[in-house]
């Protein structure tokens, strides 16, 4: 049998904070797109100026714009210009873009994909050492299956000597039967360990922040079950509204857009077991039980546990808010829901009988993502009500955005002769306790994707897993003839939304 | 305080005590919290500088200068030849920050005597914020002062690259090491050096030629030849070189240490009229004939590699230049994290400068 000769270690790699990096080539379909000037350029620019980009790297745009390398190059600077974080570096700006290369032309074009591989293999040739590729499909999700098939057709989704990987948007599908069909399609071209799907939330600090407070914290684990935890919330509420976004929202709603990828992402770190090591496969192995032991509604329960709204004309942050049927790009007659809340039971030993809800909406009361854990309240309490705001539970949040940081509810006496009590706040904040700036969630994507670690990306099952959960939703949605409930704009959402509460649960105010 | 803050609430007193101003930094911060109902105080890291009165101004200067994620508390004890009494001045400036919430940052400034610094550890205790890290720096010298804090400090910030001997820094770098953690900013001003050098052979195929490496030559301004001597004690420790000590000549330190396979030749040219202090060049030989340089330049690191053959390969590593504020800005962060390779380093560096 052949043996393969691991290199040895680089012994110089030790103590430093930026590991090194294997030259790479990034490609980026769709490169004349708006994620890609508002967020990949600006990202990419930001990890260059830090020194964090591989000590080699060459950047390849392709669109359908007919443009020169100098027309990207100035799209892609002005971009970077308006976009970026902190201002850039005239000398490193100038250095990145200056060897950028862009390719014009549709993606069913084979001739596209050649031109893409004559490039990359010519700096392959140049630097003497085959490097990296990465492909970034930044492009609506019906190019997916076609730049994949163009990239298997050309040969470009393997290369001896170094590592290919495609990196995959969201939507991941529109339903489950979507999702299988372009896992399908991808895993036609490209091995799993290959696919990326970028979930952007879990580049958040705050996100990957709640892994090390349940898994560095000999505090919390104890109480992170049954025994201890009454209900969970999740909530992603946003204060702004469409802002042009119609095309794309009023075919997904809000339970595709956020509660499908985002928040049950966000509830899989809550819920999941410690994983054996922070490898890509273990944390995901861990994460994706979880889904396992959530049984998908049946269709007809679905008016129990789930809940949509649509905003009606308002007033959200201080602007007035049309209804959403009066948006700009909205169908006529449109049920598409803007406000969604669903409760999901876990049936496994640690959270059998503990109610998790999430729910998310736009044109809300304010802007805020927070995990909320509610304990359980104490048995017996002997000290006095009268005169107190009254005993509450504890309660632990973990806000995502803005304020991110930690908080605990806790119960304290107040000043005075009498025992009185009244809930206070402990806090830590990211903002008042660390020195450095949080990169933006691109950024550590893009790193990780460079660096071959997918521990913060979706695999296929967590992606198949999650439409399971939500498939059932949406059919019962498109069933329902009744009038789509409304909320005002800048409410706190529906009231219907209390409707999915039980064992007297209610919502934490937004 | 950085340019965006507010201030907030101040108090001052001649010939003070530390008690005084541990009561004062309480008080305003009760009177925050009244007036200001998202007040939050920043709970970072106890910052001590302690500095010539006279260029109090520049050194607060630059911790402006160092951005946003400053120090939550400073104290910046200003020390006056002859001055008996101690006066005080306290303020706090806030920052709003996301979510309705403003961010509080308290900075203390004390004018004290030469005569005091001996004792500045009961001076400035009560005025640390309980269970953080305390970080000590003395960027005028004051050595004194530092070894009257040792007992309070976690962290000495240090620039052995402001001493123009480089074995009496080495040689005072490995002594405060010895009761605390020391961030060196000579050392950081080696880090993206040591980062691309790391790089350069990280490819599998090129990781071999580490043990080929025959010679190094580096290239450093005159007042940052510390730095070119951590960066050679930082590779010949991890490449497990014997370091031998290095001879001066002029301008240019010589010497060689012994590798596994062949001798390394080893040169550390000192420049004076380069225009920024740290490092500006290195370039690594090695047994099998190859060549690689890599050199300050606009836009990051210029690199070359040179082949046998004489093949010709050049790129642009990329990477801003950091400047002063952004070295010292990172020796506050480094401050709370640890670097297990700066310790191995400075010894050997003792070796190439036969301070051991």
């Amino acid at each position: 049998m052949a043996t393969t000769t691991q290199p040895a270690e680089n012994p110089l790699t030790e103590g430093l904070e930026r590991l090194p990096v294997h030259p790479t080539t990034l490609v980026i379909f769709g490169a004349s797109g708006d994620l890609a000037k508002r967020k990949l350029m600006p990202a990419i620019y930001n990890l260059a100026h830090e020194g964090a980009l591989p000590e080699r790297f060459n950047l390849i745009g392709c669109a359908r714009s007919d443009w020169s390398d100098d027309e990207f190059r100035d799209v892609a600077r002005e971009a970077i210009e308006k976009f970026s974080r902190r201002k850039p570096d005239p000398t490193v700006l100038d250095s990145l873009l200056s060897r950028a290369r862009y390719v014009p032309g549709t993606f069913d074009d084979p001739g596209v994909f050649s031109k893409v591989a004559e490039i990359a293999e010519s700096e392959d040739e140049e630097a003497g050492i085959p490097f990296n590729r990465i492909f970034y499909l930044s492009v609506a999700p019906q190019f997916f299956e076609t730049i994949a098939e163009q990239l298997g057709q050309t040969g470009m989704n393997k290369r001896e000597g170094a590592e290919v990987r495609i990196v995959v948007e969201k939507p991941f599908g529109h339903d489950l039967e979507s999702a299988l069909h372009l896992n399908n399609a991808l895993l036609s071209v490209f091995e799993e360990k290959q696919i990326y799907r970028i979930d952007h939330y879990l580049g958040k600090e705050t996100v990957q922040n709640t892994l090390v407070l349940r898994f560095a914290n000999g505090i919390f684990e104890p109480v992170w079950n049954r025994s201890y935890v009454d209900h969970v919330q999740i909530t992603a509420s946003e204060e702004v509204a469409l802002e042009g976004r119609a095309g794309y929202y009023d075919n997904a709603g809000a339970l595709r857009d956020l509660i499908q990828n985002h928040l049950l992402q966000l509830l899989m770190l809550t819920g999941m077991e410690p994983p054996v090591s922070f490898s890509a496969d273990d944390l995901r192995d861990e994460k994706v039980k979880v889904l396992h032991a959530i049984k998908p509604p049946k269709v007809e329960d679905v008016h129990d546990m789930a809940v949509r709204a649509q905003y009606s004309a308002g007033n959200a942050g201080g602007k007035d808010v049309p209804g959403y049927l009066d948006e700009e790009g909205v169908k006529d007659g449109s049920v598409t829901e803007t406000f969604a809340a669903v409760r999901l039971m876990i049936d496994n030993w640690r959270w059998a009988g503990v109610p998790f809800y999430i729910r998310t909406g736009k044109a809300l009361a304010r802007k805020g993502t927070e995990i909320v854990i509610t304990l359980k309240p104490v048995p017996h309490l002997a000290f006095e009500q009268q005169g107190s705001l009254g005993v509450h539970p504890n309660q632990l949040i973990l806000a995502v955005q803005p304020n991110e940081g930690v908080s605990m509810s806790l119960m304290a006496k107040i000043p005075g002769s009498r025992m009185r009590v009244r809930p206070v706040n402990m806090e830590f904040l990211y903002g008042t306790s660390f020195l450095s700036q949080s990169p933006e969630a691109y950024e550590r994507l893009i790193l990780d994707t460079m660096r071959g670690d997918a521990t913060l990306f979706a695999r296929n099952d967590e992606v198949e897993a999650a439409w399971r959960i939500v498939d059932p939703i949406l059919e019962a949605w498109s069933k329902d003839t009744d009038p789509i409930p409304q909320y005002k704009a800048g409410s706190s959402g529906p009231e219907e939304q209390d409707s999915i509460m039980i064992n007297h649960d209610h919502w934490r105010q937004i | 305080m950085s340019p965006s803050a507010q201030i907030e609430g101040v108090w001052s007193e001649q010939d003070t005590t530390p008690a005084a101003v541990e009561a004062a930094l309480r008080h305003l911060l009760v009177e925050a919290h009244t007036e200001e109902h998202g007040y939050v105080p920043a709970r970072v890291l106890n910052t001590i500088i302690i500095v010539d009165r006279q260029f109090k101004g520049e050194i607060a200067n630059r911790l402006e200068r160092v951005g946003r994620y400053h120090p939550s508390r400073t104290i910046l004890v200003a020390v006056e030849p002859r001055r008996k009494t101690m006066d005080a001045y306290v303020q706090i400036a806030v920052e709003h920050a996301d979510g309705g919430i403003t961010v509080g940052t308290e900075s203390v400034e004390i004018d004290i005597g030469t005569e005091h610094l001996s004792v500045l550890d009961t001076i400035v205790d009560p005025l640390l914020v309980p269970d953080l890290t305390v970080l000590a720096w003395a960027p005028h010298g004051h050595r004194d002062a530092i070894d009257a804090l040792r007992r309070l400090v976690t962290v000495v910030l240090i620039d052995s690259a402001q001493q123009l001997n480089a074995t009496d820094a080495i040689k005072r770098a490995a002594d405060v090491a010895n009761d605390a953690y020391i961030v060196d900013l000579a050392w950081l001003r080696s880090t993206p050096w040591r980062e691309r050098i790391a790089a350069t052979f990280d490819p599998p195929a090129w990781r071999q030629s580490l043990g080929e490496i025959s010679g190094i030559s580096v290239t450093a301004r005159e007042d940052s030849v510390v730095a070119g001597v951590l960066l050679l004690g930082w590779l010949s420790c991890r490449l497990g070189w014997e370091a031998s000590e290095l001879i001066k000549q002029d301008d240019v330190y010589m010497g060689s240490a012994h590798g596994k396979r062949q001798d390394i030749k080893i040169r550390l040219y000192a420049q004076a009229d380069l225009e920024v202090p740290g490092l500006s060049g290195v370039q690594i030989e090695t047994a099998s004939g190859t060549k690689l340089s890599l050199d300050r330049g606009p836009g990051g690191l210029q690199a070359k590699r040179v082949t046998r053959d004489g093949k010709e390969s050049t790129w642009v590593v990329l990477g801003a230049s950091r400047g002063e504020s952004g070295i010292l800005g990172e020796g506050i962060r480094q401050a709370l994290l640890r670097d297990p390779t700066y310790r191995p380093a400075l010894e050997c560096a003792r070796q190439f400068l036969g301070t051991v």
